[in-house]
């Protein structure tokens, strides 16, 4: 693997499935355990830099880091020179002086976690970039589908809801082409980026065409500024046409499953009695979140495990 | 002090070799007596380049760019004349600025500073400027331009085409639908979508395009393109010209050989406005510079402090460098390439830039009794851009680490040498 997660298409289908295995084994590790806590990276350090509040994703990765035992460090940054704060490279030099040995990143700029990557030796770690990528958002969701389904070769997804703005869309098209699924984006037309014909995957505006045929669902938050951006006319007229209620979720194979990467507007682009149904993994995702999490820090941090030395989890 | 020189078995315009003569501060027929002789064998001579589009940045931000670096780095990049943007702080929108700023470009002595006027107030788009006042002025002004903005409402536009016919002048249009770009940050495609940034789509360039056309054919007035980037101006401008409408653009060296999947590494050193667009657009620009559609290379130099580059690529401030290596990437794009030939060179560079802003003394055939405003070009160096040698103050260029084909050896203004073997005297 490359000493970065920036995107999701850095991810080799080795990769990928190598972060899957081992997240498998990090579940298997700890099941039964009473202290949900491995010793492999005792010692190392692990920043939390949220330029973005995302209570979600950063205590997902802060569980994570705590289970394998590293020191965590959650660094808010307050502005950034987006918002005329202090510098991302200020701040890159002041996480080199404390000897971090990753970064875990979240930033309203795409491209941020590049830049950062430029002027820090650890690993950095995308959580999140603007409107650009989220890959380990993407890596969980695979982990999901191929928990509850048993693979996501060959599975149809659709994803749906605001393509243009999704960080977490863009990274679920490259990961699960990668992955060999099948994905289909479904969106009104001024959701969906120009150039979107370039993405690996097939694009529709009717989302009741779609359903039929699709094994994974996956809604997409409706931002609020999206609401009012006029992207679309009414919110009322977004949810029915771009909405998964009950009577559309019925249209759906017996073995499909709804998707969400939280936080859901409820009777937006989702009903609540849909969240709550059988099928959806909305609650399954936030743990499995963790897992791949787990999976991602060992695998970026124990390729930098010196064999010399005496850290005696190098296994 | 005037010098006196005999540049020997130089080749004009790429023709054939022969020697030229200068002598108080025009090319001579015979050779002057004590005069230096410097051995041209090899050498291209083309008349001192014409930059219709260079920032400056004095007065307000010096230590991004002063008159004096600024026309050190133009010399070195052959020019011996600019225009330099209004876009300072205090924006050179009234006759005391543009003074001013021609006062520097005299003192400096690299090249001639021709300032460009503002069109409205403060760029602000909602009222003229003087720009008769500063057409009167010491300065001379005869190019007009809001660049960075663009003079979007159409019946401002509309009354700065007519106004200007008084002096002869021209405006220089930003062809940007400011709606249509609203925190625009890369060309609006296949990379946009994939980057997540926000798309700066042609057409927004484009619909100013046309739209300014028809109001310059309406009011028989002329108007120019500052950087047309994209194959739909391309268009617009040769189904103008054909109208025979007075008409003329330019195209940006960085336009002419960059494209948009540089912004894949979110490095700010690639971004510009325009942005840089897709290769269909560079074959399309290329193109209609070879068949003079596009009248002229100006080099939107656009000189960065390190601090609003070094952020993240939606802080970063739009622009590139580019006095310095403007020959050499437009020799590398359409020299090399079999599009255009020496004379094609000294033609959009030279002789046409100095026709658009009405500068007599410029852009003239290397001819006994004209002024020598001479450039000296070894067709056959490869070089490799250092930023770090700029003489610019700023280190913004995208083509650090590029091979580049020819380089600029001397520059003559007025018979004096600015640059001389490569390096500024
Ligand atoms: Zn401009």
């Amino acid at each position: 693997m490359n000493r970065h997660l920036l995107s999701a298409g850095d991810l080799s289908r080795d990769d990928a499935l190598l972060v899957l295995d081992t997240a498998a084994d990090m579940d298997a590790a700890l099941a039964g355990r009473s202290i949900k806590k491995l010793p492999t990276l005792r010692g190392r350090t692990v920043v939390n830099l949220f330029f973005e509040d995302s209570t979600r994703t950063r205590t997902s990765f802060e569980v994570a880091a705590k289970r394998l035992s590293a020191d965590v460090i959650n660094f808010s940054a307050k502005g950034s020179s987006v918002s005329k704060g202090e510098s991302l490279k200020d701040t890159a030099l002041t996480l080199e002086a404390m000897g971090s040995d990753a970064v875990v990143v979240r930033h309203s700029a795409s491209g941020a976690p590049h830049r950062l990557a430029n002027w820090i030796r650890g690993s950095v770690i995308n959580a999140g970039d603007g409107t650009h990528e989220h890959p380990t958002q993407a890596l969980l969701d695979a982990y999901t589908m191929r928990r509850r389904t048993g693979r996501v070769e060959g599975l149809q997804v659709a994803i749906v809801g605001d393509v243009l703005h999704s960080r977490v869309a863009r990274s679920n098209v490259l990961l699960l082409y990668t992955l060999g699924a099948e994905v289909t984006i479904v969106a009104p037309p001024t959701l969906l980026p120009v150039g979107v014909t370039a993405w690996p995957c097939a694009v529709s505006y009717d989302l009741d065409a779609v359903l039929p045929k699709s094994d994974v669902v996956m809604m997409l938050r409706v931002q609020h500024e999206r609401m009012h951006g006029g992207f679309f006319p009414t919110t009322r007229e977004y949810s029915r046409r771009y909405g998964l209620d009950a009577e559309r979720m019925a249209t759906l194979p017996d073995d499909a499953i709804v998707m969400h990467p939280g936080p859901m507007n409820r009777g937006v682009e989702i009903a609540a009695e849909v969240a709550d149904s059988v099928r959806s993994t909305i609650v399954e995702q936030v743990a499995n979140g963790v897992s791949v999490r787990m999976a991602v820090l060992y695998l970026l941090l124990g390729g930098l495990i010196d064999v010399s030395g005496a850290d005696e989890v190098a296994a | 002090m005037m010098s006196r020189y005999v540049i020997r078995g130089a080749r004009p315009l790429g023709g054939e070799a022969r020697d030229l003569y200068v002598d108080g501060g025009e090319l001579v027929e015979e050779a002057p007596a004590k005069a230096d002789v410097i051995d041209a064998d090899g050498l291209i001579a083309l008349p001192g380049f014409v930059d219709l589009h260079t920032h400056l940045r004095e007065p307000g931000r010096e230590d991004a760019e002063t008159v004096e670096t600024g026309t050190r780095a133009a010399a070195l990049g052959g020019f011996t004349a600019v225009h330099a943007m209004a876009n300072t702080d205090p924006v050179a929108d009234v006759a005391g600025v543009v003074e001013q700023v021609w006062r520097l470009g005299q003192e400096a002595g690299h090249c001639d500073v021709h300032p460009v006027g503002a069109v409205t107030v403060g760029l602000a788009g909602e009222r003229l400027a003087e720009l008769g006042a500063m057409a009167d002025s010491a300065a001379r002004v005869r190019v007009f331009s809001d660049d960075g903005n663009c003079v979007h409402d159409p019946l401002l536009m509309r009354r700065a085409l007519e106004y200007v016919k008084a002096f002869d002048g021209v405006v220089a249009q930003h062809a940007q639908d400011p709606r249509l770009t609203e925190s625009a940050q890369m060309n609006e495609g296949e990379w946009s979508a994939t980057l997540g940034l926000a798309g700066w789509p042609a057409v927004a360039e484009e619909a100013i395009v046309a739209r300014d056309c028809l109001l310059a054919a309406h009011v028989r007035s002329r108007v120019h393109f500052c950087h047309v980037s994209t194959a739909g101006s391309v268009e617009l401008v040769r189904w103008a010209k054909a109208k025979g409408w007075n008409v003329t653009a330019e195209v940006t060296p960085h336009h002419l050989l960059l494209t948009d999947d540089l912004v894949a590494s979110y490095d700010p050193v690639f971004k510009v406005n325009p942005p840089l667009r897709t290769n269909d657009d560079v074959v399309a620009l290329r193109a209609a510079l070879a068949d003079g559609t596009i009248d002229a290379v100006a080099t939107d130099h656009a000189p960065h402090a390190l601090e609003d580059k070094e952020t993240e690529f939606a802080a970063a401030a739009f622009g590139m460098t580019g006095l310095e290596t403007a020959l050499s990437v437009v020799a590398t794009s359409m020299v090399e390439t079999g599009l255009l030939d020496w004379a094609g060179v000294a033609d959009r560079m030279s002789v046409r830039p100095a026709a658009i802003g009405r500068l007599t003394r410029q852009g003239q055939p290397l001819e006994p009794g004209a002024p020598a405003n001479v450039v000296l070009v070894d067709p056959a160096a490869r070089w490799t851009v250092d930023a770090t040698l700029s003489a610019s103050r700023s280190r913004n260029t995208p083509f650090a680490g590029r091979e580049l084909a020819a380089r600029v050896v001397a520059t003559f203004l007025r018979g004096k040498a600015t640059v001389l073997d490569g390096k500024a005297v």
